[in-house]
Order: C-alpha cells, then structure tokens, then sequence
C-alpha cells in the first residue's frame, strides 16, 4: 500500500488541511451541509460577503440556470458584520476549519471599519470582495480599476494585520494590472475569480430571468476563462493564488493547481452535489498516488506553456 | 429534523395527465424524517440545477415518498426518463412544512391549485371527514389527485376554470361558502400567486388562520446561498426569508405576496 500523498496547503502561513475551501455566498455561514458532513471535511470556509450594515439584497428571482452554469444577483444579502463576529465566527471557530470572512462595503470608510472590527477577532483571513457584480454602489466599482482595487487594499491593509485575500473580478480588460496594484498595496495573496456579468431572457415574456436583469455567471461555464485568469494573475505577482471559477471535479482541481493555484474555492458545483468538495480530495490523492507525487503543493504552477 | 443526499430506486411512475407524473420512491431514512409540506431537490442529469418539488405523500410504514410534478421545461423533462427500477438522485427532506395541530379542533380547508394541489394531500389524510379540499384546474384534462383526496374521506369540491367538470370558475367561490359555514381552524393553500392572494384574503375576511407554500426559484435549496428570497412582515417589520428554509410554507397573514 502506498504513502498517503499530504493534501494539505499553506497560504500566507495559514495551513489548510486539504485545498478545498467553500467559495464565498454558495456555503452562508457553514450551518446548512452540516447534515450531511463535518464542516472539518472542508480545507476552509469562506463566508457569505459581509457589510458593515445588514443588507436585504436584491428582489428575486436572483438565480437562473445556463448551459454549464448559473447566473446570481443576491445582492450581497447579509446579516451584517456585529452579527457576523457575535454569532456566526464563535460557532465556526470550533468547527476545525479555516475560517475567512468575505467582506464588502459601499465606501472605502465601510471596508476600514469592518476590517477593523475583524482584527480584533479570531477570524483567520480576510477576502475583500471588490467584484461583486450585483450592486448598484461599491463592489465591482472598486475592482474594476488599479486605483479602486488599491485604494481599497490600502484601508484594509491599514486596519488589520490579519492576511488580506483580494478577490479579483474578471469583467475588466487586464486582469494583471488589478492584481499587481493590490500586490503593491499589500495584499497577501489574491482570489481568482468572482462571477463573470451575464443575462437571460425569458423569450415568452421578453423578461430577463433575473429582477436585477444581469448577474454574475458560475459553474463549469467559466472553467477554462479562471484557469486562464489564474495563470496569467498567478505569472503577474509573487503573492499566492487562490483559484476558483467551476472547479467540480478532481481534474479541475488539478488543472487549476497546475495553471498557479496554492488553494482553490467551490461553490456552484456543490448546489449540483453537495458531496462534490470531498470527491474532488478524494480524486486528488487517487491522482498524486497513481502519480507518485507525495506532497500536493509540489504541482502548483507546474504547467509547461508552449 | 435532518436531511439526507442520495439516490433512492423508484418504485413506481404514472402518468397522471398529459405531462404530469406520479413518482414513488424508497427511501426509508427519508420517509422517517419527513413532514407533510417540505419538499426534495431532484437531480436532473445535465443540468446546474435541482429541481425544487413538494412531498406529496409520505408513506413512513413503507419507507416511501409520492412525488407529482409537471413537464415544465427541460429538467422536468430529464427527470422523467427515469422509469421504475431507476435512481432518482435527491436531497430531502427539505424546508418547514405545514403545522398541522394533532388536535383537531373543527375542520380544516385545503384549496390546491393546478400543479399546486400535491403538498396537501396528507394533511387530507389526517383529517379526514374533517378536512374539505377545494382543488382548482384549468380544465377536465389537468385533473389530478381529485380521487386520493376523495379516498382520504375529505369532502372533495374539483373546479375548473371552464366548467367542464366540477364547479365552474375559481375555487375562491366554494372557499368563501366553506368558510361561511362557520368552524374552520385553517386554511391551506399551494398554488398560483393570485390564487394565494384570494385564499389568503378570503381567510382573513372570516377570521381563520391560513398557510401557503410558495415557489420560488432556487440555488442550493438547503438555507445556504440565499437567492430564493420572500418577504414577511411580523410586528410590524419586514424580514427578508429563504423559501428553501424558513418555509416553503408561511403564515398567510405574514407573507408578503
Ligand atoms: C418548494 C417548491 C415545491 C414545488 N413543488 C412542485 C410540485 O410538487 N410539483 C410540480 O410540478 N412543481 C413543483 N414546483 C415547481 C417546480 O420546481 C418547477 O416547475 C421546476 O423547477 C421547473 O423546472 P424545469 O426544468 O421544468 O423548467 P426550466 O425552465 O428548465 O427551469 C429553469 C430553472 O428555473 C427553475 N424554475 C422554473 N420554474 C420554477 C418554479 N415555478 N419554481 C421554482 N423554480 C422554478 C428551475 O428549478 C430551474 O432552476 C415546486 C417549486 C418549489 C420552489
Ligand atoms: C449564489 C452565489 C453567491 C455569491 N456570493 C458571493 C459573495 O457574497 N462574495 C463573493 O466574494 N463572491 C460571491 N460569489 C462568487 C463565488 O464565491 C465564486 O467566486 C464564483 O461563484 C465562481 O466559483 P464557482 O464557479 O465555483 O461557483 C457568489 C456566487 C454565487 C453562485
Ligand atoms: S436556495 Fe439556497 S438559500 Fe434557498
């Protein structure tokens, strides 16, 4: 029988026990699997994107299905930050997993104040959410431009010693320029990617699906566009990468490793199959013994490009 | 109550009207835990998505779970090329279901409509002579289950928008002559959202608590991505809930519809 290969990860310092953590708004707070598995089968979990107020998102329906994927426009629904630190984080903390708060806000002013309210916590990570496609003001406003992106890095980075994950968003012309701004501001490592801006409409109605009319698009759909985003961010800057973008099998997991992840997130794939996180750790370690690779970490950005 | 994900053997698949089936499936653990109102996520094989369908019955002697759903689109569609024998993959129980008092304090009211008339059928089989189901279709073909609730002993009243079986027009008539009638400890309605609104009025007008399961679309359907958004107003406050979890069924006089 051969070794065990060791499935674990480090970012920042922060050790994961295998690289699957649950992607921002697919998993809420970690209280609603628990029937079926431990929330410590997960490497971490990255919490639904918290405001410094309590939020009620967008008008539904806020989901749609799409070849491979699905579009969302929840509109960072959340119950706030207090309630976040007074409630959610005591449970999470004894559940064995990383814990990373998702964080969000309108006003550089927002950012700095929930940052600093975390620090004082014994929250694991940060990850500035500066990509959400599904509000009017703030998120992907900040995320689509180098001086946004580092202006927001910088209040946070200021407010907290924690380490800083900033969530890039696709839906801009040169990823690498985002990611090297947040770099320069001190950002500890950087997540690739949230959703990509889409819309359907209902032909019968001539409505799109979505009240918000567009959302963010998830799931298999935009696999190949985040390994090719993870790739180049992972080539631009020094700081490790966190890949995700339709991961649902063990072979993307791999692929994505490959292209320059040190850790990934799921999210879509695991309203397909709840169950999906544990089978992609499982057919990771089946693919490093067939491969006789012993230490999972040791594939991080081994692609060969032509 | 807990929930479990699995793929469980259909015993048995009907059809009962153009596009409409009748699924049995075992699942014992399932059928243990389930109450009348929750619903299951059924995995249609190539899509993103489950699909959200109501319990229709629950069998906890046998070990089995009825499901009634209609060919809407493409999922529904997928799911019905499972025949007996087949698994049907499924996340259940799922939700807050009716509260259907052991106690039978005067008679209750069912009002179904289309699709919407499976959830109920067990709360017709806890009352009985005590339960009236008033079920709305658009015309005779898209009858369904009117004899399961006539076999409960629920004094059963089938309407159709066109007359052509049954009472003619909206179930809001025979509603409103059932509550007349004096003794009703709550109504309970699945359906379209117009006929909600009527039900959930007509109740209020008499003075009888109401429940009404809603529909709305889903991502995870376990409480965790919070895109099936409804509205209730208590104490004055609106609350922003998730259909998946707080409901799928509501207090008539709190939702927001
Ligand atoms: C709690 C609950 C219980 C339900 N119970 C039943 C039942 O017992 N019998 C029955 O026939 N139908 C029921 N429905 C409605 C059923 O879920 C939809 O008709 C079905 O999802 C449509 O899928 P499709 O593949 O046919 O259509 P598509 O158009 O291919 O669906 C596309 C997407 O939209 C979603 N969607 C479309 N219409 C609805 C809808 N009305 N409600 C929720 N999601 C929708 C689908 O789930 C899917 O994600 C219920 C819905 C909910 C929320
Ligand atoms: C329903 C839903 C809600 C989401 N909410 C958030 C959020 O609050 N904050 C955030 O940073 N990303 C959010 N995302 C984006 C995901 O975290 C992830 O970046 C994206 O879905 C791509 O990964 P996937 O294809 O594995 O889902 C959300 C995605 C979905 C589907
Ligand atoms: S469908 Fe995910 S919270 Fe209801």
């Amino acid at each position: 029988m051969s070794v065990k290969p060791d499935i674990s990860v480090n970012v920042c310092g922060q050790n994961f026990k295998n690289p699957i953590i649950a992607a921002s708004g697919a998993y809420g707070f970690g209280e609603d699997y628990t029937d079926l598995y431990p929330l410590s089968a997960l490497g971490g979990i990255s919490c639904k994107g918290t405001t410094l107020n309590p939020k009620d998102g967008n008008i539904p329906p806020r989901i749609a299905e799409t070849p491979s994927g699905i579009l969302n426009s929840v509109g960072l629904q959340n119950p706030g930050i207090d309630r976040f630190i007074n409630y959610y984080l005591p449970r999470l903390k004894t559940q064995d997993t990383v814990v990373i708060a998702n964080i969000a806000g309108a006003s550089i002013d927002d950012y700095r104040e929930v940052a600093e309210k975390l620090d004082s916590t014994d929250v694991d990570m940060i990850e500035l959410n500066i990509s959400c496609p599904n509000v009017k003001k703030g998120g992907a406003t900040w995320g689509v431009t180098c001086e946004g992106a580092a202006s927001v890095t910088k209040a946070v980075r200021n407010a907290t010693k924690k380490p800083v994950i900033v969530k890039l968003t696709p839906n801009v012309t040169d990823i690498t320029e985002i990611a090297r701004a947040v770099e320069a501001e001190g950002a500890d490592s950087v997540s690739v990617i949230n959703t990509l801006l889409g819309m359907r409409i209902d032909i019968r109605t001539r409505r799109p699906i979505l009240h918000n009319n567009v959302g963010g698009l998830s799931g298999p759909a935009i696999f190949p566009v985040a390994v090719r985003m993870v790739w180049q961010v992972s080539n631009a800057v020094k700081i490790p990468v966190i890949g995700m973008g339709g991961i649902a099998t063990a072979e993307d997991a791999i692929e994505m490793m490959m292209a320059g992840a040190s850790a990934l997130q799921m999210g879509t794939a695991i309203f397909n199959d709840p169950y999906a996180p544990i089978k992609v750790c499982e057919g990771i370690e089946k693919f490093l013994i067939e491969n006789k690779i012993e230490k999972l970490s040791d594939i991080v950005g081994t692609v060969k490009p032509w | 109550m807990s929930f479990f994900c699995n793929s469980y053997p259909v015993i048995e698949k009907k059809a009962l009207a153009e596009d409409i089936y009748s699924y049995t499936i075992l699942c014992p653990e399932v059928a243990n835990n389930a109450s009348i109102g929750q619903f299951v996520q059924i995995k249609a094989e190539g899509y993103m998505l489950r699909r959200p369908i109501s319990i229709c019955s629950v069998d906890k002697e046998k070990g089995t779970l009825r499901l009634v759903f209609e060919v809407r689109g493409k999922g529904t569609d997928k799911i019905t090329e499972l025949n007996k024998g087949d698994l049907m993959d499924v996340i259940a129980p799922l939700g807050k279901g009716f509260t259907t008092p052991a106690k039978k304090e005067g008679r209750v009211i069912v009002v179904g409509g289309g699709i919407g008339t499976p959830p109920m059928l067990d709360i017709a089989k806890q009352y009985g002579e005590n339960c009236t189901a008033i079920l709305g279709f658009r015309s005779f073909d898209r009858v369904i289950l009117d004899k399961d609730y006539a076999s409960t002993g629920a004094k059963t009243i089938v309407c159709t928008d066109d007359g052509s079986v049954g009472v003619k027009g909206m179930v809001t008539g025979p509603l409103t002559e059932e509550l007349a009638k004096g003794d009703v400890a709550c109504v309970y309605a699945c359906g379209p959202t117009p006929m909600l609104k009527a039900v959930v009025e007509a109740a209020k007008a008499a003075g009888v608590d109401s429940e009404v399961s809603l529909e709305q679309r889903m991502g995870c359907g376990v409480g965790a991505c919070v895109v099936c958004a409804c509205t209730v107003v208590r104490g004055g406050k609106e609350y922003v809930l998730r259909v998946c979890k707080d409901g799928p069924v509501f207090k008539g006089e709190e939702v927001v519809l």
